[in-house]
């Protein structure tokens, strides 16, 4: 009979208390390793909120706040692009292809990007994946819509559903586009980007909307029917951002400055990447926080295992006694106790992965879809390292009971006190 | 491997024992035990029984003087040695409570060779022929196999319970076996035949004995008594 079935056949006996304490560890594990995947992922996933964009450009402000409004849709832009800068940027010679983008509607707090069908095809996102339709698909005619997951989701809408477009962000006060409805023509498919929460429209159909408005009112008399609106010229006057891919990355920082020394107009291209990393930066608070949060959990429970252990010492100290008088050295005593505390915490380890596995498996689609976190089913690089040390802070709550009892074994003698 | 020559099983010379952390000390006067003899220790509380045991035992060392068991002097073995020499040498039975609840009471009988592979050997060559001599022991001291296999080691009466503690003490035939208070948790009839059936054992194995208890009827079935005195200095008092 060795140690480790010594310490084995010891756990069973006290079966309903090693159970409890193994349940805290699986519990805190979960926790730990859990909070460490959702800000990883929530990282990486923000970092990679658009993916095989090159360059970002808008007019000239900061690149957080280009990024913020033209990307997450906070805020508003400063400026617009006209629709001749957009041209010319279209034909340099590095860029392979460009996707408007036009903002400023709204529909029931959710907001409507004017942009063209290349937008399905080159906006990728996570690990460069094109977003997808869930039904319907592109749109075709000009008052067509394709709705972000989040929009349909919350508004319960389907395809074939007539909306109508407000001018400006939202608020009791806005215009509404009335008199030119759009039927949804498409759903997204969930991408646990800003995509989800956004209306996508045609260049035209923002054109066409604002065809007989001025300066943010709607003309007096020269209203135009929405069937009539159709035959008008309907070539945009101006955009409020672009997406431009390029046919090298090396080209990146020579198409960039050459954007930004653009003579007509004051614009500003951004490195999504770098811009992503300064705006995370800004929110990076919150990650510390949940640090220190799954960090905490695991000292409960670690703290938890510890009180069991203690407790459990007591009405041991008569096994303790035993196996001294027959031979077993204090070592053996403290051995013994070292064992049984790393096999819980590896057991509680062990379920606590097999429990965030279960987890995330279960729970993916549905996080992505009510929450718009991709989880990650394979751990990540963090996490072998934080179960590492949680083995160690177990190994080293079973050397506390440990080396009292080795201390008691050594001043008691073979002595049973009860 | 401890040779045979005629030293004596126990020899004390000047021990004493200072407890850590205290002033009180515990002087004993010399004695010693020879090879198979039986020795009653009998003495009032406070008087160093346990001290005793647990110097015979080697699991206090002396602060004074010298613990020499089977010629080996403890001084000269470290405290892992003196485990060592425990496991391989010494058997040991508690006043009550000495088996662990968890294990079968086989399972606590083979506990006593856990340690020692001299015993294990001497017990039995493979797992097997340890078990069956397990078997063998306490069906000896009384207990009929199917208690020992069927019941769980919570369900032994009192008397069982320490049937398999001697039963433990004595697999391997170890030289020494030290009792502190074995008899104390039975009644009277109990007692006799529990006592009857340790020393026959003993005696079949050639064990020397070392018991502990403040029951003087006990000292008849004994080669030798002594009474300890009372602090700091225990005479012994050799009384039969």
């Amino acid at each position: 009979m060795n140690l480790v079935s010594l310490a084995l056949k010891s756990l069973r006996q006290r079966r309903t208390g090693v159970l409890l304490t193994v349940v805290t560890i699986a519990l805190s594990v979960f926790l730990l390793l859990g909070v460490e995947r959702v800000r990883v992922d929530a990282r990486r996933g923000f970092s990679s909120t658009v993916s095989g964009t090159d360059l970002v450009v808008g007019a000239r402000s900061g690149p957080v706040n280009l990024l913020l409004y033209a990307i997450f849709h906070v805020g508003e832009a400063t400026d617009n692009i006209t629709w001749k800068t957009y041209e010319d940027i279209r034909s340099m010679p590095d860029v392979a292809w460009t996707v408007p983008l036009s903002l400023g509607d709204s529909h029931r707090g959710f907001r409507v990007v004017g942009t063209n069908t290349d937008f399905f095809a080159h906006y990728h996102y996570g690990a460069r994946q094109a977003v997808s339709f869930a039904s319907g698909s592109a749109f075709s005619d000009l008052y067509d819509a394709v709705i972000g997951a989040e929009v349909a989701r919350q508004l319960h809408y389907t395809v074939g559903d007539s909306i109508v477009l407000a001018h400006g962000l939202g608020g009791p006060a806005s215009a509404l586009h009335a008199d030119k409805p759009f039927r949804i023509k498409g759903i997204l498919a969930p991408t646990g980007t800003p995509v989800d929460a956004t209306i996508a429209v045609s260049l035209e159909a923002i054109e066409a909307i604002h065809v007989d408005w001025q300066g943010g009112i709607r003309l007096p008399g020269m209203e135009a029917s929405a069937e009539s609106t159709r035959h008008r010229d309907l070539t945009p006057k101006a955009i409020t951002a672009c997406l431009v891919g390029l046919n090298s990355r090396l080209s990146s920082f020579a198409v960039q400055r050459a954007i930004n020394e653009y003579p007509d107009e004051a614009l500003l291209a951004v490195l999504p990447g770098v811009a992503l990393g300064e705006l995370w930066h800004l929110i990076g608070a919150a990650e510390s926080a949940l640090r220190a949060v799954s960090a905490t959990v695991v000292l409960v429970g670690m703290s938890g295992m510890l009180a069991a252990l203690l407790a459990m010492l007591n009405e041991r100290h008569r096994e303790m006694a035993i196996l001294r008088a027959v031979g077993a050295s204090a070592r053996s005593v403290f051995a013994l106790l070292v064992i049984e505390s790393t096999l819980l915490t590896a057991v509680g380890a062990v379920l606590g992965c097999l429990l965030l596995f279960g987890v995330v498996a279960i729970g993916h689609d549905y996080l992505l879809a009510q929450a718009g976190l991709v989880l990650d089913l394979a751990p990540s690089s963090n996490e072998g390292w934080l179960l590492i040390a949680v083995i160690v802070l177990g190994v080293l709550a079973g050397a506390i009971p440990g080396s009292i009892a080795y201390r008691r074994s050594l001043i008691d003698g073979l002595q049973v006190r009860l | 491997m401890i040779p045979y020559v005629d030293v004596p099983l126990v020899s004390c010379r000047g021990l004493q024992f200072r407890w850590p952390g205290s002033d009180a000390t515990l002087t004993m006067d010399d004695f010693s035990v020879a090879p198979g003899e039986r020795m009653f220790v009998c003495g009032p509380s406070g008087s160093g029984k346990s001290t005793l045991l647990g110097l015979l035992s080697g699991v206090l060392r002396a602060t004074e003087g010298e613990v020499t068991v089977l010629g080996v002097p403890f001084s000269t073995l470290s405290a892992s040695g003196r485990d060592h020499f425990r496991a391989e040498h010494v058997g040991y039975v508690f006043q009550q409570f000495n088996l662990l609840p968890f294990l079968s009471p086989v399972e606590n009988v083979l506990l006593g060779c856990t340690w020692s592979r001299v015993r294990a050997i001497r017990a039995g060559a493979t797992r097997r022929a340890q078990r069956d001599e397990a078997i063998r022991l306490l069906d000896a001291l009384g207990l009929v196999a199917q208690i020992v296999e069927r019941s769980r080691t919570g369900n032994l009466s009192v008397g069982q319970q320490q049937r398999v503690a001697v039963a433990r003490a004595l697999i391997g035939g170890p030289q020494l076996l030290i009792a502190d208070e074995p008899t104390s948790a039975l009644d009277t009839a109990n007692c006799e035949i529990f006592l009857r059936l340790l020393l026959a054992e003993c005696t079949r194995h050639g064990t020397g004995v070392v018991l502990v208890s403040h029951d003087m009827n006990l000292a008849r079935h004994f080669d030798r008594a002594v009474i300890l005195g009372e602090r700091p200095h225990s005479r012994m008092v050799t009384w039969l």
